[in-house]
């Protein structure tokens, strides 16, 4: 059977309220402009789920064209698409992202 | 025409901008000295006052399109209105180290 990645994409955002696509693991990033986001949502603490678009190159060229964003780290919230690194950064100085995961988690509890 | 002066000149036509810096950052990513990898953008600019955080970015990554086709690979965008740079004091966040992700998968 054919890999229908942007359906894996599709089913990723939506079962994971917050998902963040990005270059390694939480534990182990590869670049500092994931690593940032992981920080941010790491203070943030709430629960969050990633995949590591570099050991899944068929993923890293889908996300780029489900988003039509050609970067990566990418942060998906409620199934939305919220931004890369600096959005996610400029929004948690303002609160504005800790409001919005605190909000997306808290539907599905 | 180097990529460099290609942002510039693009930035300058489409935002009109108040203040602009096209900072080449690839040197710390360990590639050759005249590497032109990794950008990080400043843009002070009125037209962005209408704009969400997204469509912001979206255009500008639309604008350079070609320069990330042609193998800019991080692009990092600081984008703000007249107003939120003064709020700010003209301060730009620090880009975050390389942590060599992309030598082993580009």
């Amino acid at each position: 059977m054919t890999r229908n990645v942007i359906q894996e994409i599709e089913e990723e955002i939506k079962n994971n309220q917050v998902m963040l696509y990005m270059k390694g693991t939480p534990a182990q990033p590869q670049c500092g402009f994931s690593y940032t986001v992981v920080q941010i949502l790491n203070q943030i603490g709430k629960p969050y789920a990633s995949v590591n678009i570099l050991a899944d190159e068929a993923k890293r060229q889908a996300i780029k064209e489900f988003s039509s964003w050609p970067t990566i780290p990418q942060l998906y919230i409620g199934g939305e698409f919220v931004g890369g690194c600096d959005i996610a950064r400029e929004m948690h100085e303002s609160g504005e992202l800790a409001e919005l995961i605190t909000k997306a988690v808290g539907e599905t509890v | 025409m180097r990529i460099q002066t290609s942002i510039e000149q693009k930035v300058a036509a489409a935002f009109a901008p108040l203040h602009v810096d096209v900072i080449n950052e690839s040197r710390q990513h360990r590639g050759p000295a005249d590497a032109e990898t990794h950008f990080k953008l400043v843009i002070v600019s009125p037209q962005f006052a209408a704009q969400s955080r997204i469509a912001r970015h979206r255009e500008v990554n639309q604008l350079l399109a070609d320069e990330l086709q042609a193998g800019v690979h991080a692009l990092s965008l600081q984008l703000y209105t007249p107003e939120e740079w003064e709020q700010r004091g003209g301060v730009i966040p620090r880009t975050p180290p390389c942590m060599g992700g992309s030598r082993h998968a580009s």
